[in-house]
């Protein structure tokens, strides 16, 4: 097992250390922490979560069959104490542990398990995880409403759980360390029907003792959790609707711990130069990639040359610098802290005369008119412009769009709406650290439908059966040929330009000097933002 | 005059049907599909086209309105897109608060609108009048951003009277309710200063003084009374205004309001809680407009309804 995870192990463990002496410390139990946040916790039921705010409350709520190294992209087991894939990678056979308890006292069986899981895809839930799960036996028939349970999922026993693919996934264990593969009493869930958000009962670290809606809600430590010495905390009080702004003025005074929405763009600068912030400041990857997508069905860029010379107009180090060095400039879809990402590769380099070489080449010597969608909501109207004015060099005259989140998702996702798409603000996190994420949905076939996410409606046939076979790959000693098989998919994307990568962003955590534990906990790449369980109070 | 009240309680009911009607109608033709917001990214359109059916959003517009009116007439205001809950549960816990900020608020507009608008008058074309009004009108032409970041950070940053932001005693209350007075108070000021003005050169008041009444007894038993009367329906209009500020002056100071709850359906495109607080701010207006002009026949009883 233990080669299996380091199959997974992905090199890129995503903080750089600002100060070393933090880790050396050994752990302190106790203690009471403040985090505040600007906007609603929507809800903590794990089959629903699906935001900055309640992503790593819910992993600290509940758990699922997997999980992650903390701080890492690392899986490790969690309920599962261990599993076995049979050698065709469709049948994988988890061994639970056992004595592990919900939070109201029940011991967690494996029906439970199967519980969880037919819950999130039953469509009654409206989960937008419920996609996730469609390699398992039996996923459409209860998509579509025809069956109430999942085929695919067997509890030979109390304490095993067999579920049953209906193509071989690579990427499927990290599916089940989604917050929406949780596994949650039907008891409780059946007790509070759609509030079950509001009144969440899980196995995890924490449990909810208060939620005033709108206010703040309060965590207490699990005193019964399987893991010995977890969680260090004794209690966290989440504030919600600080103005991220205020948040870190209360910070200063010593009135908050944790800043969750991080800095502000516009303050930025300011807390980077300011000598009292420098140790409190934590800087990580995340699987991010910011990009402008260039929808391959309209002309004039249809025209692969249009949109080579695109990708060669854009100066991305000025970008990288309008957003005050928040991120480092990108020339392929996946991030680098992804496994797969090529470091050899070169992307196309800036080069405005050969751009314009480019587009006389394609006959449109005298440029065009065009369109970028792009949400509202400071710095991307301001980057678009950046786009716009680089654009402009080589006679493309683009014509700025700016709208609400939902509004620029929707024109995306209509096929004769959106010539360009600048991605920043709603795309694309990695739901899970495997190359996999960043095709399907987004570079794939399968996204480029009336709305769905891949906004340049790039469909390459080949490619997405290429994706098919690098999927196939589940045994353990084959996982570097697939992460190469991997990359070599996006490099060879890249030829086609359906896109223009911008940058890697980079995320920002502000503690207070009082916080302990490995600043990898406090940009914990999995539970964003960051790593309740296993942070302390010195 | 109870045919008059119930004349205009008609016309209120009408109001707030217009109301939900141009609402509902504007957000159905936004081009988000809420059905696709609830399935997340990862869904297959099979799922996408379920959850439109079980939220009936597959049905023609008209039908979609009719349901939604009926279901608000057995208070059933539907569940919130994001956050699952009911939307009547998510405005009970933001009255509250809203409630009291706008209490004291519209108090403290009131109690510096008034008291600048009589000194204003009594000084009239002075330094003093023209400070006064000059004041009155930077005060309702700052942006409120701009104005409660600015509030927030002299007095409770810099000179630590207030905590920073936060919901809880008197003590939080205080910047927020004085920020949204000092705005607001310009309508007032002004509206007082030139209705003393008109009240200080009638006759009664050159009788009064005289049949030797004192200065004070003149302009408190004499002036006031009269010069007040417009400023009443004048609080039913500023509640409308009053919310729009609120949207900002909550959100900086972190008050757990309406207001803010407005803010972050608006960003994402949650329809049901954007309809519901509209609903809910309506209903607010029309009440206050009505309340107000009720109150008028009482204060000042020459208004005589029975002829409109």
């Amino acid at each position: 097992m233990n080669n299996k995870l380091k199959g997974f192990a992905l090199t890129a463990l995503c903080a750089t250390i600002s100060s070393q002496a933090l880790a050396q410390q050994t752990p302190q139990e106790g203690g009471e922490i403040v985090v505040t946040y600007q906007n609603d916790v929507a809800t903590l039921d794990p089959a629903i979560g699906y935001d900055w705010q309640n992503w790593s409350m819910i992993k600290s709520l509940f758990d699922g069959l997997m999980d992650y190294k903390p701080g890492t992209t690392e899986l490790k087991t969690d309920l599962a104490k261990d599993y076995e894939i049979s050698d065709d990678g469709l049948t994988y056979t988890f061994h639970l542990r056992e004595g592990v308890t919900f939070h109201n006292g029940r011991e967690m069986v494996a029906s439970d398990v199967k519980y969880s899981l037919e819950r999130t895809v039953n469509p009654k839930t409206q989960s937008p995880g419920a996609g996730f799960f469609s390699s398992i036996e039996g996923f459409d028939a209860m998509a579509s409403g025809e069956s109430t349970t999942l085929s695919g999922i067997t509890t030979p026993d109390d304490y095993t759980v067999k579920i049953q693919l209906s193509a071989p996934d690579a990427a499927f264990l990290h599916i089940m360390a989604l917050n929406f593969a949780s596994v949650v009493p039907k008891e409780s869930v059946e007790k509070w029907g759609r509030d079950f958000g509001k009144h969440p009962v899980g196995t995890g670290a924490f449990e909810l003792q208060d939620w005033a809606l709108g206010q703040h809600l309060t965590f207490v430590k699990n005193d019964d959790y399987y893991r010995e010495g977890i969680p260090y905390l004794d209690r966290i009080d989440f504030e919600i609707g600080q103005e991220p702004n205020v948040a870190l003025m209360r910070l200063q005074r010593g009135e908050v711990d944790i800043a969750g929405d991080g800095i502000p763009p516009a303050q930025f600068l300011q807390f980077r130069n300011d000598p009292d912030f420098k140790d409190l400041m934590v800087i990580g990857n995340q699987l991010h990639t910011g990009y402008l997508t260039m929808n391959v069905t309209m002309p004039p860029l249809d025209k692969v040359e249009v949109r080579r010379a695109i990708n060669m107009a854009i100066n991305k180090k000025r970008i990288v610098r309008i957003i005050n060095g928040r991120a480092i400039p990108a020339n392929q879809p996946l991030p680098p802290a992804m496994p797969g990402y090529d470091k050899e590769y070169k992307g196309y380099p800036y080069d405005v005369a050969k751009a314009k070489a480019l587009l006389e080449e394609a006959g449109y010597g005298d440029g065009f008119d065009t369109e970028i969608y792009v949400m509202n909501t400071d710095p991307q109207p301001r980057i678009a412009q950046a786009i716009q004015q680089d654009l402009a060099q080589i006679g493309v005259r683009a014509e700025i769009k700016s709208l609400a989140q939902a509004n620029v998702i929707a024109a995306g996702g209509a096929k004769d709406q959106a010539p360009m798409v600048w991605s920043g603000g709603m795309a694309w996190i990695a739901d899970f650290p495997d190359p996999s994420n960043f095709w399907g949905p987004i570079l794939g076939c399968e996204g480029a439908v009336p709305g769905g996410w891949n906004w340049s409606w790039y469909c390459n046939e080949e490619l997405d059966a290429e994706a098919a076979a690098a999927d196939a790959m589940v045994a353990p000693d084959q996982q570097q040929a697939r992460a190469e098989r991997w990359g070599k998919i996006f490099t060879t994307a890249m030829d086609d330009a359906p896109w223009v990568p911008i940058f890697n962003e980079q995320r920002f955590t502000v503690h207070s000097a009082r916080m302990g534990g490995d600043d990898a906990l406090y940009v914990d790449p999995v539970h964003i933002p960051v790593n309740y369980d296993y942070i302390w109070v010195k | 005059m109870v045919w008059y009240i119930a004349k205009r309680i008609a016309y209120s009911l009408l109001i707030l049907l217009g109301v939900t009607f141009i609402t509902y109608l504007l957000l159905y033709m936004i081009p988000a599909d809420p059905a696709r917001q609830i399935a997340g990214r990862s869904a297959t359109t099979e799922v996408v086209a379920n959850i439109r059916h079980q939220l009936g959003l597959d049905l023609p517009f008209y039908e979609q309105y009719v349901r939604y009116l009926g279901n608000l007439l057995q208070g059933d205001l539907g569940r919130s897109y994001v956050q699952r809950s009911e939307v009547s549960t998510l405005l009970a816990s933001r009255v509250g608060p809203t409630l009291q900020l706008m209490a004291a608020g519209i108090g403290f507009e009131l109690l510096i609108g008034i008291t600048l608008g009589i000194v204003a008058a009594l000084k009239r074309n002075s330094v003093l009048d023209q400070v006064l009004m000059a004041f009155s009108f930077i005060g309702v032409s700052s942006p409120h951003f701009i104005a409660a970041m600015l509030a927030l950070y002299f007095f409770a940053v810099y000179l630590g009277w207030f905590p920073l932001g936060g919901y809880g005693g008197v003590e939080h209350l205080l910047l927020p309710a004085i920020t949204l007075g000092v705005l607001g108070s310009g309508w007032y000021s002004r509206m007082v200063r030139s209705s003393m003005i008109e009240v200080l050169h009638q006759d009664f008041i050159r009788t009064a003084r005289a049949k030797g009444l004192g200065r004070a007894r003149v302009l408190l038993c004499h002036v006031l009374p009269n010069a007040i009367v417009p400023v009443i329906p004048m609080i039913g209009i500023d509640i409308g205004i009053f919310m729009s500020g609120l949207v900002v002056v909550e959100s900086v100071f972190g008050w757990p309001g309406l207001g803010q709850l407005a803010w972050q359906a608006i960003q994402q495109v949650d329809i049901p809680i954007i309809v519901g607080v509209t609903m809910l701010s309506a209903v607010a207006i029309v009440l206050g407009n009505l309340v107000a002009d009720l109150a008028v026949l009482f204060v000042d009883p020459r208004i005589d309804v029975t002829q409109t």
